[in-house]
């Protein structure tokens, strides 16, 4: 039944995965995250123009990301739901700040200046929404109450609002996933999860009439940006062709004419997928995809065999919103999906992400490894 | 843990998660399932699409820009095409290293550092993909000599491409303005998408105003282009919408006749319809050439201009202050009548000067021996000053300003050009909130004679004129006429902006005041006598004379002496005919000296252009 029972009989991993436990680390979880990163550096090294210097900072980044995965798998999951509360506050105050002092960047107010460092608030609330909803439904028996429904929320919802107003429309989704899937697996009844999504789809036509033409044009051309392909259409027109000229095989590592040759735009960040796509092709692309599903596998593995209803919500939470991660960054640079704005997890040039989605898994691993001393 | 809670159920929570949890990883399934079969079509059944589009061409996206629409005087005369020019460009993305590639055309085609960072800061600034202009306006020289070094500069192209082009040089600067390339400021206001590809954006006058309208809608063509960067063929493409034609009420004859009757002159001329306040003419002196502006304009020639003490790129027909000296008298007598201060047969006896109750300073007609006793026909058409000094002090600065307000002085006239200036009608009110100072009396008498304080504009005096030549009907005045979406479809009129007409209540005041005028081109003693003669209708008019600087209390002004730039300015007002206007006509020539010698006549070459008389009776083409 229990996985550390399977690995005792084999006395070399069972060494290695028992000084790993000492630390609260989960050896399954670690090595596919290890593998992952690894490649995600291989490609960002293609992607990025060769730049080693690129590269060096990045794996800076990373280590500082596992700093943080040891240091919140070290952290008994009763702590962090005792302090719950207390994150959630101090995001939304710093979520606030951020509208009157934060700094612009690429032109959306995100960033708070520390003095010695710059702080997206949003990325700590990827962490607290969850960690707070799963903490407010648990106190009580599961399925939650209607009242306690519309609390949580509403929990959701203020700052899912403050982040797309920053404007940060990929992260407001993110966030706003990671608690409704709480919501949805602390097990509200299926008539009002069907009945919330018929509410939801009645209310676009109305939005619909009451919206300008202007607006309409909007939310047209982000429906669908290959209608202008001067502008937002430009990336996902490049981006296509790269995926598409991949084929099977792909060109094979730094061939690929549309990433070496620059015509793929962000594309050691939000579109390094379809250099992946098109230098591996699709049993590249495939692999990744499947590394991925690994990765949340254990996550949810480790969600249902968890041993309070807290912990249990919370780690599904950040294995499926992981998941969301994937497909929102893969359906955008595929033409699925509009165009947001989400990097691709683990791979993606660029640090803060990165922190919080290990992190993440710290919190998993500190659930996984804390069992035994809960309940011996 | 679970024991503070006495009501929860362990066991039935977990399975309630654990099947949830079951439902999303079925779920998740389902998605990424999707997410495969999406790159499975993408990567393997249309992979050799894709292949082709990405292998042997490539996909370029061209931005078509509209061709701006052309500007037309209101008979057809062209007064802004688009000419055909070859221009150096480069695009950024296509260029390797772009510093050495710059660096090597400064060379060839001999930049100043000035260009290059200039040059430099676009790039920086702008998408990749966009063109990059380095030069305009190239020689056929300079074509063959980047022709034959093109393999040098992979990246850098010579372009085709329209630019703007002024036949009429000068004489339309201030009125149509010019377009000049797009700076950062005009980027924050325009939509970015629309003018990709566009190099030029209107900046003063007509071609600022109507910006929207002339520009157009951009188009794009999608291509495929091999390695060489040559079109392989059209994939899909839009056509880009031409800007509208824009016919104006300006007649290019009428312009240049004000022009040359100004002469040397700095000032302003304006004639417009005042029944629908379309204006005919319309010029400030100096001007300058507005297509040196079109590509840029060197430093050395903008230093010129800008340093010139004339300020020939001060649009003096918006912006030029100036006091209105007597051409603001009929405006204040008709006030004076409209008020029952005075009447068409009140008198008031003129010696030549005019003292305050209690006073000594002496106020002085520009008659030194005085008029003798004049009712109100006989003070305007003579222009006594003292008559007005009687009638000011007892109408005191207040109503005058509330009366002459109604005409639009002090005002922006609305008038269809960008930045044009309010001037200054003054007030008791707006001396304390300006300067913190009371009224004095004084003050009240030389307002009433156009002096002091007053600041008009020539479009104001313009527009006040139309007012009082259509009885009280104010319209708004107007440059353009119509508009033409396509070669070929018909006109679409501008609508006529009418504002409230003006409250007069005893319609035979304007016949009273418009008489005088009359008598102003047309009496024996008539200001300007010289206006309405040989002339099949009749002129109303009213001459000015407006100082520059203070005369003191026993000084004479003396043209001889005074230095040129301190003679007084010369003004006309008129409309004709008298009884059914259609042309309003207003002269400023600076430092002209005498309103009935130096900007009467210039009014009656208007006059005589507009409705066709010839001194030598040649017979109009008409």
């Amino acid at each position: 039944m229990n996985s550390d029972i399977t690995d005792r009989r084999n006395p070399q991993s069972w060494s290695l995965t028992r000084s790993l436990f000492a630390i609260h680390i989960d050896a399954l979880l670690f090595i596919l995250l290890l593998t992952v990163l690894g490649v995600g550096l291989m490609i960002l090294y293609s992607a990025g123009d060769q730049n080693t210097a690129l590269l060096i900072r990045q794996l800076v980044r990373m280590g500082t990301a596992f700093v943080g995965l040891l240091i919140l798998a070290n952290i008994h999951p009763d702590r962090m739901r005792d302090m719950a509360y207390w994150l959630y506050g101090a995001g939304l105050i710093l979520l606030i700040s951020v509208l009157f002092f934060g700094h612009e960047g690429k032109g959306a107010q995100r960033w708070l200046d520390l003095g010695f460092f710059r702080f997206q608030p949003s990325e700590l609330m990827k962490l607290a929404v969850p960690i707070l909803v799963a903490t407010y439904l648990a106190e009580r028996p599961l399925p939650p109450t209607f009242t306690r429904l519309v609390v949580s929320l509403a929990m959701i919802i203020v700052p899912a609002l403050l982040i797309a107003k920053q404007p940060d429309l990929g992260t407001s989704i993110l966030i706003a996933s990671s608690g409704l899937i709480v919501i949805f697996l602390s097990g509200i009844s299926w008539s009002l999860i069907i009945g919330f999504i018929i509410a939801a789809a009645s209310a676009l036509p109305v939005l619909w009439y009451v919206m300008h033409d202007y607006q309409r044009q909007r939310v047209l051309t982000f429906l669908n940006p290959e209608s202008d392909p001067l502008g937002a259409g430009y990336h996902i027109i490049q981006s296509k062709i790269a995926i598409g000229s991949g084929g099977l095989f792909g060109r094979g590592w730094l061939e690929g004419t549309q990433s070496q040759l620059a015509f793929l735009p962000e594309r050691s960040t939000d579109f390094i997928f379809s250099v992946i796509a098109e230098e591996f092709g699709l049993m590249g692309v495939g692999l990744l995809l499947i590394s991925y599903l690994m990765i949340a596998g254990r996550g949810l593995f480790i969600a249902s065999n968890a041993q309070t209803s807290f912990a249990r919500l919370l780690a599904g939470s950040i294995s499926l919103t992981f998941l969301v991660y994937v497909f929102v960054n893969v359906g955008m640079v595929t033409g699925l999906l509009p165009v947001v704005g989400v990097p691709l997890p683990l791979v993606s040039y660029g640090g803060t992400s990165m922190v919080t989605l290990l992190a993440g898994f710290g919190i998993l691993m500190s659930i996984h490894t804390h069992r035994r001393m809960m309940s011996p | 843990m679970s024991t503070r809670f006495t009501l929860k159920d362990p066991a039935r929570e977990s399975r309630l998660i654990n099947d949830r949890l079951i439902f999303s990883a079925i779920f998740v399934g389902i998605l990424f399932s999707v997410v495969m079969v999406r790159l499975a079509i993408l990567q393997v059944v249309e992979h050799e699409h894709f292949d082709f589009l990405s292998n042997r061409n490539r996909v370029d996206i061209e931005a078509l820009p509209p061709q701006r629409g052309l500007i037309y005087d209101r008979n057809g005369v062209v007064l802004a095409e688009n000419i055909p020019t070859f221009s150096l460009e480069l695009i950024p993305e296509k260029v390797e290293d772009i510093e050495t590639t710059l660096g090597q055309l400064a060379e060839l085609f001999m930049l100043s550092d000035d260009d290059l960072s200039e040059i430099k800061e676009r790039i920086k600034q702008q998408r990749r993909f966009q063109n990059q202009v380095i030069r305009q306006r190239l020689t056929e020289q300079e074509v063959a000599i980047f022709s034959a070094n093109r393999h040098r500069f992979p990246g850098v192209d010579v372009v085709g491409r329209l630019i703007r082009h002024y036949p009429q040089g000068a004489l339309f600067a201030h009125a149509v303005g010019y377009v000049g390339r797009i700076n950062e400021r005009d980027q924050q206001v325009i939509d970015e998408k629309n003018y990709k590809g566009t190099l030029q954006i209107g900046k003063t006058g007509v071609e600022k105003q109507y910006e929207g309208l002339l520009h157009g809608q951009v188009g794009y063509q999608q291509i495929e282009t091999n390695v060489q960067g040559r079109v392989v063929r059209e994939l899909s493409s839009q056509s880009p919408i031409s800007g509208q034609a824009l016919y104006l009420h300006l007649d290019v004859n009428l312009q240049r006749v004000a022009e040359e009757a100004l002469a040397d002159f700095n000032g302003s001329v304006i004639a417009l319809d005042p029944r629908s306040g379309g204006i005919l003419a319309m010029i400030s002196k100096p001007d300058f050439n507005p297509n040196l502006f079109v590509t840029g304009i060197s430093t050395k020639n903008y230093s010129v201009l800008r340093d010139s003490i004339d300020r020939p790129m001060f649009d003096r027909a918006m912006r030029g202050h100036y006091p209105p000296g007597s051409t603001l008298k009929p405006f204040v007598a008709l006030a004076g009548l409209e008020l029952g201060i005075v009447s068409k047969k009140s008198k008031t006896f003129c010696p030549g000067w005019y003292t305050l109750p209690g006073k000594d300073h002496r106020y002085r007609c520009w008659k030194n021996h005085g008029h003798g006793s004049v009712d109100l026909k006989q003070s305007l058409a003579q222009s006594c000053d003292v008559y007005f000094y009687d009638l000011s002090h007892t109408l005191g600065i207040d109503r005058m300003h509330g009366f002459l307000d109604l005409f639009g002085f002090g005002q922006r006239t609305g008038v269809d050009l960008p930045s044009e200036s309010r001037g200054l009608s003054p007030s008791s009110e707006w001396k304390r909130a300006s300067r913190n100072q009371v009224w004095y009396p004084g003050e009240t008498l030389i307002s009433g004679i156009g002096q002091g304080f007053n600041q008009m504009t020539p479009i104001q005096l313009a527009q006040a004129t139309a007012t009082l030549a259509m009885r009280g009907v104010n319209i708004r005045p107007q440059l353009a006429r119509a508009t033409r979406q396509t070669a070929g479809s018909d006109l679409e009129l501008m609508p006529i902006k009418t504002q409230d007409g003006l409250p007069i209540v005893d319609s035979a005041n304007w016949e009273l005041i418009i008489d005088s005028m009359v008598e102003v081109t047309d009496g024996p003693r008539g200001t300007a006598r010289k206006v309405g003669e040989g002339l099949p209708f009749k002129v109303a008019g009213k001459t000015g004379t407006a100082q520059v600087f203070g005369i003191k209390q026993d000084e004479k002004y003396d043209a001889e002496t005074l230095e040129k730039r301190l003679h007084d300015h010369a003004l006309f007002i008129a409309f004709a005919p008298e009884d059914d206007p259609e042309f309003v006509v207003v002269v400023i020539a600076e430092n002209g000296g005498s309103g009935s010698k130096t900007a009467a006549p210039i009014a009656r070459k208007m006059i005589d252009q507009y409705f066709g008389i010839r001194v030598e009776e040649i017979d109009a083409d008409e």
